[in-house]
């Protein structure tokens, strides 16, 4: 496996919500991880943001493991939620929150983001 | 929009979701912004019934592998419904 396949699973295993997206809360540069960005915030969801655009590699190494060919990705305490349509769909019916609530218990509700960078050598 | 130039784009995808759902009662394609390659998908099949929603749309990246992978497809839009 790859040095940076490692960190990305180490990312998707150790963050309550990893959100593999286009740009970076704040600077979104595209429509499908507002999206997604919009629906876990409103669930209250603590995120870890991974901004796959500065090298393809990233991309390819995420869709290797997930076995998810489209960006963006979200997972919680490590199993692959899905997409931007999945994710709203399940906001729509309150299952986001309650997957959230019960995987996550008290942590859920901050609402905090932050961004990880998987290719620092350490992060 | 509409005529040949949508069913020219969205023929294709329409074939290989067909083929790989042939008991679907109803299959969708829509080309969202008339640029060819930016789609809403939408599949009603008893195969769905009783799958994740994470499932489900695997299935549809399955049939959909190989424009998914030679960039046909830039931004694919899915929304699939089980039927019993």
């Amino acid at each position: 496996m790859t040095e940076l396949r490692t960190t990305i699973q180490e990312v998707i295993e150790s963050e309550p919500v990893a959100v593999f997206m286009k740009g970076r809360p704040g600077l979104v540069m595209c429509g499908n991880s507002q999206r997604v960005l919009d629906a876990l915030r409103a669930a209250g969801a603590p995120v870890t943001a991974v901004d796959v655009l500065p090298d393809p590699r990233i991309r390819q190494e995420l869709s290797a493991l997930s076995g998810w060919p489209t960006i963006p990705q979200v997972f919680v305490k490590g199993e692959l939620i899905g997409g931007a349509d999945i994710v709203e769909e399940l906001a729509a019916t309150g299952e986001l929150r309650q997957k959230l609530e019960s995987a996550l218990g008290a942590s859920n509700g901050t609402g905090e983001q932050r961004v990880v960078d998987v290719l620092a050598p350490a992060h | 929009m509409g005529g040949m130039d949508t069913i020219r784009v969205t023929g294709p995808l329409q074939a290989l979701l067909e083929q790989a759902f042939p008991e679907a009662s109803d299959v969708q394609v829509v080309d969202r912004t008339g640029g060819g390659d930016h789609f809403q998908v939408s599949i009603t099949s008893p195969r769905f019934h009783g799958l994740s929603l994470v499932d489900q749309h695997r299935l549809v990246y399955d049939a959909l592998a190989g424009p998914l992978a030679d960039g046909s497809i830039h931004e694919l839009r899915i929304r699939t419904k089980g039927t019993q």
